[in-house]
């Protein structure tokens, strides 16, 4: 049986999807199942007056509607892992109770014996607001005058954090120049395209709550749950089933996770909640939205010292989980692959009234990019610089890693300059230059985009259990919870490595806190490194055993046995041997087995991986019509460094999905709120995901460094969405370098390319 | 109402209100797993089926107007639980991540490929056009079609 790891095998997921067969939580249907629909607030910012749920309770068929009040003192809060400052941090109800603070938070729910009649239903509940004045723009947020998003605080200033290392004054004093950029990133809306939903069924004999809801996090999930309702963990089950794309904005803790359990139990019969797409774009989490200024001391050599960034983050108007933790993170990571000596950060988190920010696929890191990329690109400008000679000034040479961060963290391994000289070679960067500058004397706007970055992943540990049963079959158990990355395929691939059993006798199981040891899910693009290190060490430990039964078996010394094809064979005689099935079989025989070895092929292990950092060098070449503001990326070349490679027909997944992401938010995508707190994308006619029209060209090329782990790997997940986006925006602003242009604000659409090109706002 | 229609192959009788959309009628009604909702008013084609052969967003067709027609998902391409050749391609190309919008894809592939078995790249972009993936870049699936197209 030939190694299996590093080989682009078929996926295993495929069959059941292309099939229509998978069972999203959508599709999960139960005896006696009520509908749940969620009356959401139409205002930004208002009192409720009064709420009435009369009319809608009278509804043949609705089963109970719930106002917040209902609620009080019953449900508990959503949980908020990551808490800045004590003081400033506004706990949330469920249901709102007295005032509403973004457009779509829940105030009512009602629940009936078809989604029809609850929605109907719905329409019924009376609520009178009376509007306050909201507050949208997070600079407008913190001026005095402001309105407030919470009147308990005497400000919108939910946390400042500021961190100075190295003697950033001085190495200020010592710049030959002092560039400074604005750089405003849009809110985005991660967009999975199953939406969000949660089906609960309370068994009452039992005590057992089980939850199926469209999750990243199943076991975190099921604590929170948990917590909320105060239950104990071990009467409550999450299942994840299948996933349609997560992005991060299903790693969250939302109220309707904790209300549709509660009403299961508390009404006695299951309850579904589907989310529609505009109650998706509006009280699902948001990413991004960050304005960034920053000011680099540079020496004319193209040498970056210091840097200082003013970083504020439009929060929303609450905090989910990760909301106060992702501008952090973007600070943290603002050095990039370079030797930069001085850094001075300061973030503001802002409360708006807004949905929350969260995680979106990067989360942090891509803001990082964005803001040091477009940076150096600034610094090449001003010192009349080539952007790749800027870059290649100031890489962290590969002998110095693993190299510490002055924000502490550790780059384990890479080559940051080999990366670009690879992708120049890959593009032709010269040829390109000049295609550029031919096409600029014929009146053509062809820009040149660069962006050679770095991601950190790996921050959670998780849990693996592998059981070969008797008849050879095996079954993985991961803590992991993909939904769409393919780790059914890639863990069973390290499987069938680990163990010599053939990957059609491995089953994948995830998602289910009833079956699986604890874990964090999937996210961070983390779960080859810490889910599959876990699946090899709990092989590693089978492994052994089989050796030993095969050992004794064979009348030989473990060190002497072989294992090739599914066979486990004597080193100096292979003609003695006993297969994989067989070893199996012997494991469960109290007769077969060696003195001493318990009964038995099952172990169980936990991961705690030590950070990784992916990277990676892009280039994008686009083309501009300042006539209309179109944008056409006409070619990406993308070099990354994912560490050891398990199945590389994956990995180009994720990457040319990641970058397509980035494109969006390059060029299309952004969540735009009224002056009056309105939401004006609610819809995917308004919020503008990138189409199969949409894609450039793109050539993928890989480097592979492996990490310092047992598996090799890095992670891949999120890279190229941390990678592209200021590629191309670096391309346009290049692109529009004849006409003195500076880009602050993206996503890049016609009418604000356009606007830029012919309405004079020239720099 | 009274409604039957041929689903996948299979004669189906079920009653329908004159406002019920076909695709609430094949999920809550018919209890398929091959039809999504993903956006409810035609932007994102994870509902789509073949009606008569020819593509329709479910979300957006009244059930009443398949009556006597025929409707068919992703699940009908399958011959004997088996995959077609261009449900193969989509395996064989990566084509699928998180597979919701899958079933759509493959029904616009089809579509396209029985009108025009050997599409230019530029025609096969245009008909995957209606249909959204978060997943893949498209990249994939473009590929998928064009491997089952005849050269």
């Amino acid at each position: 049986m030939a190694k299996l790891v590093g080989v682009a095998v078929k996926r295993k997921e495929d069959p059941r999807l292309v099939k229509g067969e998978s069972v999203y939580v959508d599709d999960i249907r139960l005896p006696g199942m009520l509908y749940a629909v969620f009356v959401r607030s139409p205002h930004a910012h208002a009192r409720i007056k009064s709420l009435d749920v009369s009319a809608a309770r009278r509804v043949r068929g609705v089963a109970a509607v719930y106002t917040g009040k209902d609620l009080q003192g019953k449900v508990g809060s959503q949980v908020v892992e990551t808490i800045m400052d004590e003081k400033r941090f506004v706990q949330r109800q469920p249901l709102a109770v007295d005032v509403v603070k973004f457009v779509g938070e829940p105030v009512a729910v009602v629940v009936a014996e078809d989604l029809y009649t609850a929605r109907d239903a719905a329409e019924l509940v009376q609520v009178e607001y009376e509007p306050l004045p909201a507050v949208v723009d997070p600079e407008k947020a913190l001026e005095k005058d402001s309105p407030r998003v919470h009147e308990t605080l005497e400000d919108n200033v939910c946390y400042r954090w500021r961190r100075v290392y190295g003697d950033v004054e001085k190495l200020f004093k010592e710049a030959d120049e002092v560039v400074e950029t604005r750089l405003v990133i849009q809110r985005l809306a991660p967009s999975a395209m199953e939406p969000r939903g949660v089906v609960a069924h309370y068994d009452g004999y039992n005590r057992m709550l089980t939850v199926w809801s469209s999750t990243q996090f199943p076991h975190r999930l099921r604590t929170w749950i948990s917590t909320s309702l105060n239950m104990a963990e071990n009467r409550v089950r999450v299942i994840a089933p299948e996933v349609g794309g997560g992005f991060g904005s299903k790693l969250n803790h939302y109220p309707e996770e904790v209300i549709i359990p509660y009403l299961a139990i508390k009404l006695g019969r299951p309850v579904k909640w589907f989310e529609n797409r505009s109650e998706n774009l509006s009280a699902t989490t948001h990413g991004r939205d960050m304005i960034a200024n920053v000011s680099a001391a540079v020496k004319r050599t193209g040498e970056i010292l210091a840097v200082r960034l003013k970083l504020l983050a439009d929060l929303g108007a609450y905090s989910y989980v990760y909301t106060q933790d992702n501008p952090i993170m973007a600070a943290r990571m603002i050095q990039g692959c370079y030797m930069i000596q001085g850094l001075d950060l300061e973030v503001i988190g802002v409360y708006t009234n807004k949905m929350a920010t969260d995680a979106y696929r990067g989360a942090g890191r891509p803001e990082a990019s964005y803001i040091i990329e477009r940076t150096v690109d600034a610094v090449a400008r001003r010192l009349g610089m080539d952007p790749a000679e800027v870059r290649r000034r100031n890489f962290i040479p590969a002998e110095k890693l693993p190299y510490k961060t002055l924000t502490g963290f550790v780059y384990d391994s890479g080559d940051y300059a080999k990366a670009l000289d690879t992708l120049l070679a890959a593009a032709d960067y010269e040829g390109l230059k000049k295609m550029r500058d031919e096409h600029r004397k014929q009146g053509r706007y062809l820009g040149i985009g660069l962006s050679t970055f770095i991601e950190v992943c790996n921050f959670s540990y998780q849990s693996a259990s592998v059981r070969v049963e008797p008849s050879g079959k095996t079954l993985v158990f991961t803590s992991t919870s993909p939904h769409g990355q393919g780790e059914e395929t890639a863990f069973a691939q390290i499987v069938s490595d680990a163990l010599g059993v053939s990957i059609d006798d491995v089953q994948v199981i995830h998602g289910d806190t009833l079956a699986i040891p604890y874990g964090w899910g999937t996210a961070g693009s983390w779960t080859l490194t810490s889910g599959g290190n876990a699946i090899l060490n709990a092989c590693k430990q089978i492994r052994q055993k089989m050796v030993a039964i095969a050992a004794h078996h064979l009348e030989c010394s473990p060190e002497d046995i072989e294992v090739e094809d599914g066979r486990f064979f004597v080193k100096d005689a292979p003609e003695k041997g006993v297969s994989f099935e067989e070893v199996a079989a012997m494991a469960y025989d109290p007769e077969k087995l060696p003195e001493g070895v318990e009964m038995g092929l099952a172990a169980t292990s936990f991961y705690n991986p030590d950070l990784t950092f992916p990277y990676g060098a892009y280039l994008a070449l686009v083309e501009v019509f300042p006539e209309t503001g179109e944008v056409e990326v006409k070619k990406a070349f993308l070099v990354n460094d994912v560490g050891k490679v398990v199945n590389p027909m994956l990995v180009e997944g994720q990457i040319h999905g990641g970058a397509v992401q980035a494109l969006g938010q390059a060029l299309y995508e952004e969540v735009v709120y009224g002056e009056n707190g309105a939401l004006l994308t609610s819809s995917f006619a308004d919020y503008l995901l990138p189409s199969a029209t949409e894609i450039p060209e793109m050539v993928l090329q890989r480097m592979e460094t492996p990490a310092p782990n047992p598996l090799g790997t890095k992670g891949v997940g999120e890279l190229a969405t941390i990678g592209f986006t200021q590629a191309i925006v670096n391309a346009v602003e290049d692109a529009l370098s004849p006409l003195g242009i500076r880009i602050e604000k993206t996503p890049l659409t016609p009418y604000r390319v356009w606007s830029l090109a012919n309405m004079g706002q020239r720099r | 109402m009274m409604i039957r229609f041929y689903l996948d192959g299979q004669l189906v009788e079920v009653d329908v209100k004159p406002t019920d959309t076909l695709l609430k009628v094949l999920v809550d009604k018919l209890g398929l797993t091959s039809v999504h909702y993903g956006c409810g008013e035609g932007s994102c084609g994870a509902c789509m089926v073949l009606v008569d052969d020819k593509l329709r967003y479910s979300c957006l067709t009244f059930a009443a107007s398949v009556n006597d027609k025929k409707v068919t998902t992703v699940a009908g391409l399958l011959s004997d639980h088996e995959l077609s050749p261009l449900q193969k391609k989509f395996v064989e190309n990566n084509a699928a991540q998180c597979g919701y919008c899958t079933p759509g894809m493959v029904l616009v592939a089809k579509a396209l490929l029985d009108k025009n078995p050997s599409p230019s790249d530029e025609e096969i972009f245009d008909a995957l056009a209606g249909n959204l993936c978060r997943c893949t870049g498209y990249v994939p699936i473009v590929k998928a079609v064009k491997s089952a197209a005849r050269r």
